[in-house]
């Protein structure tokens, strides 16, 4: 449509399109917002695309098909019937038939035959005769859509081998413990490294983050000491100085690579502090660790994140209106009443959704945890501050560097175990800020 | 003048206000008579905010600022060093520009002053002072059945209300208040203003306004500030009964600011 401007004489200048000059150029202006639009609508498609290439990717690799084959199949062993349809009798009388005469008297030596539960024979049965064994496996795109190729191939090379469908990601796979064997390695223990080394950086890293941020917010110009001694003036000069140093460098402090940070807590926790960190100087420590605990790693993740946390914490002490604190002020209220009952309440929602992204920032990281020597390969549970421990990124690194393509599959299961644990921190960063916002206003 | 010395709540004498180097206020001085509404006029950035809230040492929270000369308060000059701000601020109260109650109960904005000056009474007590507080402010009637609602979820007329309640729940003498109508509409400016002769038997108000009506109106005495072309600093041009102020001014620069000839 045409809208008429409505030029009068005395207000064309000439400068500004005039007459049909008008829609044309409004045209052409509508036509260069369509372009930014379509650019932007495309890169947001791409990371879409990216994305949901990651998702296959992981879920491919953590679902899929296993080729079993048995030593002896269980038709040939009872002659038809299935194991779970047989009796107690049958079961010891199949053992008895197929083990060598040492290992039944080992057997009977643990706990008589007779006196076991047909459970406990029947996996008996399957342990020791029955023994079936990955030959192969498949992604779960070849399992679903190529399937009477893998069979063909399967027939010739493996022709008692029967394929099944396999979630590398299942219960067992997260309660248990490391191992060798792909087929019965578990997470439990980097879960419970990354639980505790999540706890124990949280419990470092918040009061020491929040306490600068505020600092740094609401105390920074105060001078503590009595400005007339000489002695208080220089030492109130420092101090100055010391936190506008802090304050300027905060910034490139969070830009450090992690890895430097890695080296730093190698060289102060595992190394200087180690009679500390190791828990030798407390009685009953695990010494064994040299350093290399969970402390001295929560200690150097506490560093790499501080400097997140204090911004984020500053932002969000910055963010609570100057007329709350002058109406505190204005009631006879100390500073530090000020802060503790109207500052940190009213910017808390935005200093725990801070800090909680960085933490969950901090659980994905792997380097720094290697410079510091987690372990790679460790079978008992982190038991205290004091333990060697791994985590969730360590395990998934080092299954990836491994040629067998088990070991694939069981690192992308991890993946997606790693995945749920920071979706889960996020959702209940937003959960929880929504709370206490709702709570501030209602 | 009537103004009596000897009534004085507070004083200031040849006082001097800096922010870093620059001298916002020079030369003022005045006694603030007890029991009395003082509207301190004049045009933006004559500084009188910046006189109102040297009262009770709110400035002190600006970094930079500074101020020269004496506040005499019970004959105590507020500005001595071992006078601590927090304990002039229980006794003058400030009430501010644009309602600021904390984002709490109604209640708990109420009790936020007792329980940070040491509150040491019952629970019964402390129900008995916010009823107190929110009656002396007018507003009980009004939120007697939501003093659990946030002091937010009500009208800014309100709002203010609340923030004069909660001045006075702690008890002060003086009340100060920046402007406190120009962020609400007539009706609640009226009802701000019919609260204010209220309190005036038992606390001395000092109130700055931009609205020439309400101190006319609303105010026994009037001081009227001027920036100093030169230097631009604030300066007390007159004070004087609010009658004669409006009607019989001494100073020229009165006459045409009250005319509206500037400002």
């Amino acid at each position: 449509m045409r809208v008429d401007p409505g030029t009068g004489p005395e207000r064309s200048t000439g400068q500004l399109p005039q007459g049909t000059a008008v829609q044309a150029n409004v045209a052409s202006r509508q036509r260069r917002g369509k372009v930014w639009q379509t650019l932007m609508l495309i890169s947001t498609i791409i990371g879409i695309v990216v994305l949901i290439m990651l998702g296959f990717n992981i879920v491919n690799d953590a679902f899929g098909g296993i080729a079993v084959q048995e030593v002896v199949e269980v038709e040939t062993l009872t002659g038809g019937p299935q194991l779970d349809e047989l009796g107690q009798a049958e079961l010891i009388a199949i053992l008895e038939a197929n083990l060598r005469s040492r290992v039944l008297r080992n057997l009977e030596k643990e706990q008589p035959l007779t006196e076991r539960s047909e459970e406990d024979l029947r996996e008996l049965i399957l342990a020791e005769i029955v023994k079936p064994e990955v030959v192969d496996i498949y992604p779960l795109s070849e399992f679903l859509f190529n399937r009477a190729a893998i069979k063909a191939e399967l027939a010739e090379r493996f022709p008692r081998a029967e394929l099944q469908f396999k979630s590398w990601l299942n219960w067992n796979f997260i309660v248990s413990p490391m191992s060798s064997d792909p087929l019965q390695a578990g997470i439990r223990t980097a879960i419970l490294g990354t639980l505790w080394l999540l706890f124990l950086t949280m419990l470092i890293a918040f009061p020491l983050g929040v306490g600068a941020a505020i600092y740094l917010e609401e105390y920074k110009g105060d001078k503590p000491f009595d400005e007339r001694n000489p002695v208080g003036r220089a030492v109130n000069q420092f101090i100055q100085r010391a936190a506008g140093l802090i304050e300027t460098n905060i910034y490139n402090l969070s830009g450090v690579p992690s890895i430097i940070y890695g080296i730093l807590g190698l060289a102060i926790f595992v190394r200087a502090l180690e009679a500390i960190t190791s828990g030798s100087i407390f009685a009953g420590g695990d010494t064994t660790a040299n350093g290399r605990t969970i402390i001295s790693a929560a200690l150097t993740m506490a560093l790499l994140i501080l400097p997140v946390v204090i911004i984020s914490s500053q932002e969000a002490i910055r963010a609570v209106p100057g007329s709350l604190r002058q109406a505190s002020y204005g009631l006879g209220a100390t500073k530090w009443q000020t802060v503790w009952n109207v500052v940190l309440p009213n910017a808390l929602p935005g200093i725990l959704t801070g800090t909680i992204l960085a933490i969950s920032r901090a659980i994905g990281e792997t380097a720094p945890l290697i410079v510091i020597g987690a372990s790679t390969f460790i079978v008992t549970d982190p038991e205290n501050i004091f333990s060697k421990f791994t985590v969730l990124p360590i395990q998934i690194y080092n299954w990836t560097a491994r040629p067998q393509e088990a070991f694939r599959a069981i690192a992308a299961a991890a993946i997606i175990v790693l995945l749920i644990i920071l979706v889960t921190l996020n959702a209940a960063a937003i959960t929880l800020r929504n709370y206490l916002r709702a709570k501030r206003v209602s | 003048m009537s103004i009596q010395e000897n009534k004085y709540a507070i004083e200031a004498r040849n006082m001097d206000i800096y922010y870093g180097a620059f001298r916002a206020v020079k030369g003022v001085s005045f006694g603030i008579e007890k029991n009395k509404i003082t509207a301190l006029i004049g045009p933006s950035g004559c500084g009188k905010s910046t006189v109102l809230r040297s009262f009770n040492r709110m400035n002190d929270l600006i970094p930079g600022a500074r101020t020269d000369g004496e506040v005499l308060y019970h004959g105590k000059n507020l500005y001595d060093h071992d006078v601590d701000p927090v304990q002039v601020r229980r006794s003058i109260g400030m009430v501010f520009q644009k309602p600021n109650p904390f984002p709490k109960s109604i209640y708990d904005n109420i009790a936020y002053g007792p329980r940070i000056n040491g509150w040491k009474g019952t629970k019964a007590e402390m129900d008995e002072l916010v009823e107190r507080s929110l009656r002396g402010a007018a507003l009980w009637d009004e939120v007697k059945d939501d003093l659990k609602k946030s002091g937010l979820a009500i009208s800014g007329g309100q709002q203010q209300r609340l923030c004069i309640a909660r001045a006075l729940a702690v008890e002060p003498d003086i009340i100060l208040m920046d402007e406190p109508c120009s962020a609400l509409d007539p009706i609640s400016t009226l009802k701000i203003e019919e609260l204010m002769f209220e309190l005036r038997p038992r606390y001395t108000i000092i109130i700055v306004t931009h609205n020439m009506q309400q101190a006319a109106r609303a105010s026994d005495y009037t001081a009227f500030f001027l920036m100093d072309k030169e230097d631009r600093a604030g300066e007390l041009i007159e004070y004087d009964n609010t009658e004669k102020i409006f009607q019989n001014p001494s100073d020229e620069r009165t006459e045409q600011y009250i005319s509206g000839r500037f400002g």
